[in-house]
């Protein structure tokens, strides 16, 4: 009972951390419906971001780990990926908005790849995994049996308070309602008087912000970060976006939650443990066979 | 290239691959070592692309998981060759190991090939790269074949002759697959699925057929590979493997055999020549991918519309 418990704590926090990655991914999809593979490169650049930003914040607050200092690196790097994400759909997606899906697919794992092997360059960040600093002060409790730290509670406390904001964002204001019409029909919207570009400009630097806060979050959990640590949680929260059915804001969370939670239980199993990298497609293929557009998914006919 | 032509270049091919390995691996020639290493290293790259373009470029159906299959068809032929002589003496086992690997990646084919039954687009090339993954992982936890530290002392039968005799083969069957009265229906698979349907084309047969295919002809490149290199590490597989070989067939045009295996020998020798620049290899690799993308989407060798039909 108690491991289950504590199996349950561990699948939260991880769980949420993809679900928070894959509000990014799901939000780009539904605008522009192709997969953003360089999100996972973004979350990367985020902790990065953390990483340099921590001294300075530490000094000019005259002390590191305040719960002010953590917000501020958070916004700051947010707001440097927002940029960046903005900047990369506007350099490397928009020529390519009406050629076939397939051509922008392989730009965005080359943008991607280019991210990735540009970071891992030795004048750049290096390919050597780097210690993360501790931003908050960490508390631990127990339960029994059960331990578990601040982080734990602090990272599904973060997903719940940005999937409610981005709940927000997309049904309750005048953007968000652009949104759902580029999503609904990019043309017609357009017509209507929405701006397309700007919209979608607007969705990629609101992802990319989901993305730097789950970098934070997931290179608090780790032992450090390297250039590639975005690629092993950003695919599985692409599956997690997939599996919750690509494009369902409340899916993404879903998805993220089943995904983290399963894998930490089949990862727990010993004789599976070793396997762990593979869980994740495992259920993917599986639920994708019974329901091929994802739990929360619509399934959709396809009309001539 | 109607069907006598392709026959033409069968021939011809193998005759030319046959005195190449003639030539080539005879002493008093003198080849250098490390250009006869490139040279298998394109004729793998070959079948592997012209493979992949059957199920991505004919058929249309994406796929991202092909390293997956030549990892299966790599390590099932490394491990029959071990199992026959382990000391490498005994070459006529070669065929035999390459047909195995070939038969089993076939059969990891129609194991994906089952679930793009049901998935279209970007589903279906989630899923693919979801296997290719499954298979590194369980090849990671394979003992018996060396686990993550790779599989050592494969017997070393790969040559010149056998490389380009098979990408020759591979050419031709698929080139002549496609171009058939059975092979239209790929075609109409890929221009669209819905009136191909209503048209009474199987098109979840079709699909299936092109995984199986595409994998049979990857686990054979698996093979060479494996007795190439003579040590299989399950890295070597990853995604980034898959994405090598769909450059290879968008740099070639999707569904032109001739030019997804002009682009197969160029993005083989581009990583060769820029070895000079090993720092920035991979930066500049990447930075092509996308400008290609941008600049030539349509392939580097396509000067004008597709008129249906492989060329």
């Amino acid at each position: 009972m108690d491991w289950l418990l504590q199996q349950l704590i561990n699948g939260l926090g991880l769980g949420s951390i993809y679900a928070l990655i894959a509000l990014g991914y799901t939000m780009v999809y539904g605008v522009l419906r192709f997969i953003n593979f360089a999100h996972s490169d973004i979350l990367m650049l985020g902790a990065f971001a953390a990483l340099y930003l921590e001294p300075h914040v530490s000094r000019m607050l005259g002390g590191p780990q305040s719960i002010l200092g953590a917000i501020l690196i958070a916004a700051v790097a947010a707001g440097l990926c927002a940029l960046l994400g903005i900047l990369i759909e506007f350099l490397a997606y928009r020529p390519l908005r009406q050629r076939p899906r397939l051509a922008v697919l392989i730009t965005a794992i080359g943008v991607s790849l280019l991210i990735e092997f540009t970071a891992q360059h030795e004048k750049v960040f290096s390919a050597k995994t780097q210690f993360f600093p501790r931003l908050l002060p960490e508390h631990s409790f127990q339960l029994g049996q059960v331990y578990f730290s601040s982080t734990d509670l602090l990272v599904p406390a973060v997903t719940a308070a940005m999937l409610a904001a981005m709940w927000f964002i997309v049904q309750k204001t005048r953007t968000g309602t652009a949104m759902r019409a580029v999503s609904f029909n990019q043309q017609a919207a357009s017509l209507m008087g929405v701006n397309v570009n700007r919209i979608i400009s607007f969705t990629f630097g609101l992802g990319s912000a989901l993305a730097a806060i789950a970098g934070i979050l997931y290179a608090m959990k780790a032992p450090g970060i390297e250039p590639l640590m975005g690629v092993q949680p950003g695919l599985r929260a692409f599956i997690a976006a997939v599996l919750g059915g690509i494009g369902n804001l409340p899916g993404a969370v879903v998805g993220g939650l089943v995904l983290g939670i399963l894998e930490t239980f089949l990862g727990g199993i010993p004789w599976l443990s070793s396997y762990r990298d593979g869980i994740a497609f495992a259920i993917l293929i599986l639920i994708l066979l019974f329901k091929p557009a994802g739990l929360l998914g619509k399934a959709t006919v396809e009309k001539v | 290239m109607s069907l006598p032509g392709a026959k033409r270049w069968l021939l011809l091919g193998i005759a030319l691959a046959a005195v190449a390995s003639h030539f080539a691996h005879s002493p008093e020639l003198g080849l250098n070592r490390y250009y006869l290493g490139v040279a298998v290293d394109v004729g793998i790259a070959i079948i592997l692309a012209v493979s992949l373009n059957l199920i991505n470029g004919h058929t249309g159906q994406f796929s991202l998981g092909h390293a997956g299959f030549m990892a299966v068809g790599g390590y099932t032929a490394a491990k029959i060759s071990l199992l026959i002589s382990p000391a490498g003496e005994a070459a006529w086992g070669f065929p035999l190991a390459l047909l195995g690997g070939g038969l089993l990646a076939a059969l990891a084919g129609l194991l994906v090939g089952i679930p793009s039954l049901r998935l279209r687009g970007d589903y279906l090339a989630i899923v693919t790269l979801g296997f290719g993954e499954i298979i590194r992982v369980a090849v990671q936890n394979m003992e018996s074949v060396g686990a993550a530290s790779g599989l050592k002392g494969i017997p070393k039968y790969t040559t010149l002759g056998w490389t380009f005799g098979l990408a020759a083969i591979t050419i031709y069957v698929i080139t002549a697959l496609v171009n058939s009265t059975y092979g239209r229906g790929f075609i109409a698979v890929h221009d669209d699925e819905v009136a191909a349907e209503s048209m009474g084309i199987p098109t979840t047969r079709y699909k299936v057929t092109a995984f199986v295919t595409g994998a049979f002809f990857a686990g054979i490149a698996g093979g060479l590979y494996a007795h190439h290199k003579q040590f299989l590490s399950p890295t070597g597989f990853d995604f980034l493997k898959s994405i090598d070989i769909v450059v290879m067939v968008i740099l070639g045009g999707m569904g032109r055999t001739a030019g997804v295996a002009a682009a197969a020998v160029i993005l083989t020798l581009l990583p060769e020549s820029l070895r000079a620049f090993s720092e920035y290899r991979m930066i500049i690799y990447s930075l092509l991918i996308i400008l290609l993308m941008m600049l030539r989407p349509q392939g580097l060798f396509t000067f004008q519309r597709k008129q249906g039909g492989a060329s």
